[in-house]
C-alpha cells in the first residue's frame, strides 16, 4: 500500500542552506547538497529546496544546487522560490529536479499552473499556498512570503489549482508556522477534502504527535517539516519509527 | 554502454546520474543512429501516451526501437516508457503502443487519489535477475494515472497495490518495464538499476553481436 511520506524542506539563500547548519557528520554543513544527501541516506521520502535568494540575480547559483543534487541524491526533490515563467520551470527540471513548487507566480498567473502542467506533466507542477484564517472554517491565501493578502479563498484557490492542472498542494498555514504547536489540522483537513490531489501539510510541527496528526486527523499524505530535523530535536528514523507505532504506513524503516 | 532514449519525456539526467552513481556508462541519445553502439536500452517517460508515441514517431524512433528488442539486448522501460511497451494505451482515446507486450493499459478506477503518487511496495511474483537482491515489500517510488494490464499474466514480475492490485515491473526475454522511477527509488532502485547494469555488461559478453 501507498506509505505516507515525511519531507524535510531545506531554506537555500545564494546557494547555501540557512537552517539546519549543525550536523556533525557534515564536512561542509552549510551545503545543499550534503545535507539533502544525508536525508536521503537517513530516509526521507522526498527533499524540498526553498531558494528564499532576494536577487534574481543569484538564480544561476540555484540551478548548480540543482544539478549537484541530481548527482547525488536518488529521491524525488522539489524546487520552490521565484520561479515566473515556464523557461524558468523548463530550466530547474532540466536541471534534474523532479517538481517545482509556484506559490506567488501561481496566484498572479494561474495559466502557469496549466502550461506547466501541459509541458512537464501535472506530477511535477506543485501549488504551495500559504494560507491564514479568517473566521471559523475560512481561511485567505497570502502571497510574498505571507506579506500579501489576496482576497482569494483557500478552499476555492485549491479546487482551482487542481482544475488548472497542478498535480500537488503544498499547504501552509501562516498562523502556525513557526509556531512549533501542531499543524492547523481543521485546514488541513478542510482542503484534503476539497480535492483529490495529493496534500502536503506543513507549519506549525514541533512533535513526533504533531506529525502524526498531520496524516490521520489532518488527512494529508505527506508532512513537510524543517527545524524538528534541521537541528537534530528527531531524525528522520525516529520519525517514522513513531509513525510505524501509530499504526501509519512508512518506508524505509532499518 | 547504456543507451538512454530522449524524446524530449521525461527526466533523463536522473537516469543518466544514477547509472552512473552505480557504476555504468550511460549516453543520452537524441536520434536512433546510434543504437547499434548501446549494448542496453532504458527508455524513460512522464506525460502522456499518445503524446510520447507521437514524439517517437516524430523522431523517428519506433521501428529502430522494436528492432533493438528483437535484437535480444536489454531493455528497460520506466513509468511511462514502460506502458509504451504494450500494445494499446487508453489515455485520453486509444492509442497504439510499441506493441513489444501483450495488453492494455488503463486508467486507476475511481475512489481512489490520482496519480497515485508516493512510495509502494512491491509483492514479487517472480525472482529474475533484475529484482535480485530486492527483498520483498521493499518501497519503490511511483507517479502515475494508468496502469498496465498484461494479456499474459506470466509478463508480471512484481505487483504493487493501489486499492487495485497493479503490475510494478513486468517482463519477457529481454524486454521489462518498471511502472516507478527506480532512479528516484533510494536505495532498491539503485538495486534494479545495478542489476539491469550487470546484465547489460553479461549479455555483451555472451552474446557477441
Amino acid at each position: 500500500m501507498l506509505s505516507k511520506r515525511i519531507i524535510p524542506c531545506l531554506d537555500v539563500h545564494d546557494g547555501r542552506v540557512v537552517k539546519g547548519t549543525n550536523f556533525v557528520q557534515l564536512r561542509d554543513a552549510g551545503d545543499p547538497v550534503e545535507l539533502a544527501a544525508l536525508y536521503d541516506r537517513e530516509g526521507a521520502d522526498e527533499l524540498i529546496f526553498l531558494d528564499i535568494t532576494a536577487s534574481s540575480d543569484n538564480r544561476e547559483t540555484m540551478v548548480d544546487v540543482v544539478r549537484r543534487t541530481a548527482e547525488e541524491v536518488f529521491i524525488p526533490f522539489t524546487i520552490g522560490g521565484g520561479l515566473r515563467t515556464i523557461e524558468d520551470i523548463r530550466r530547474m527540471l532540466r536541471a534534474g529536479a523532479d517538481k517545482i513548487a509556484l506559490n506567488t507566480s501561481a496566484v498572479k498567473t494561474p495559466r502557469l499552473i496549466q502550461e506547466g502542467a501541459h509541458a512537464f506533466g501535472s506530477q511535477c507542477i506543485v501549488v504551495a499556498i500559504d494560507a491564514r484564517k479568517t473566521a471559523q472554517g475560512q481561511w485567505e491565501v497570502y502571497i510574498h512570503g505571507g506579506r500579501t493578502a489576496t482576497g482569494k479563498d483557500v478552499l476555492e484557490w485549491a479546487a482551482e489549482v487542481e482544475a488548472l492542472g497542478a498535480g500537488e498542494i503544498l499547504l501552509t498555514s501562516m498562523d502556525r508556522d513557526g509556531t512549533k504547536i501542531g499543524y492547523e489540522l481543521e485546514l488541513t483537513r478542510a482542503v484534503s477534502r476539497a480535492v483529490s490531489l495529493p496534500v502536503i501539510a506543513s507549519g506549525g510541527v514541533g512533535t513526533l504527535e504533531h506529525l502524526a496528526e498531520g496524516l490521520t486527523l489532518g488527512e494529508a499524505d505527506a508532512v513537510l517539516a524543517a527545524s524538528i530535523f534541521h537541528y537534530k530535536e528527531y531524525s528522520i528514523q525516529e520519525a517514522k519509527r513513531f509513525l510505524a507505532e501509530r499504526g501509519i504506513l512508512v518506508r524505509g524503516l532499518v | 554502454m547504456i543507451g538512454i532514449v530522449d524524446y524530449g519525456r521525461g527526466n533523463l539526467r536522473s537516469v543518466e546520474k544514477a547509472l552512473e552513481k552505480v557504476g555504468f556508462e550511460a549516453v543520452i541519445m537524441a536520434s536512433p543512429n546510434e543504437l547499434s553502439k548501446v549494448k542496453g536500452l532504458i527508455l524513460p517517460g512522464v506525460g502522456a501516451f499518445a503524446d510520447a508515441m507521437e514524439a517517437l514517431k516524430i523522431g523517428g524512433w519506433i521501428e529502430p526501437l522494436i528492432q533493438f528488442a528483437h535484437s535480444g539486448r536489454p531493455f528497460l522501460g520506466i513509468c511511462l516508457g514502460m506502458q509504451i511497451l504494450f500494445e494499446v494505451g487508453e489515455e485520453h482515446g486509444e492509442y497504439a503502443g510499441l506493441g513489444l507486450l501483450a495488453g492494455r493499459v488503463v486508467r486507476f478506477p475511481a475512489g481512489r487519489k490520482v496519480p497515485h503518487m508516493g512510495w509502494n511496495s512491491l509483492e514479487l511474483e517472480q525472482s529474475p535477475r533484475l529484482l535480485e537482491g530486492i527483498p520483498n515489500e521493499s518501497y519503490f517510488y511511483f507517479v502515475h494515472s494508468y496502469y498496465a494490464e498484461p494479456a499474459d499474466k506470466g509478463d508480471i514480475i512484481a505487483t504493487s497495490d493501489y486499492g487495485v492490485v497493479f503490475p510494478a515491473v513486468v517482463g519477457k526475454a529481454n524486454v521489462w518495464g518498471a511502472q516507478f522511477h527506480p532512479e528516484k527509488s533510494s536505495p532498491w532502485g539503485l538495486q534494479l538499476l545495478t542489476n539491469f547494469g550487470k546484465w547489460v555488461n553479461e549479455n555483451d559478453t555472451l552474446s557477441g553481436y
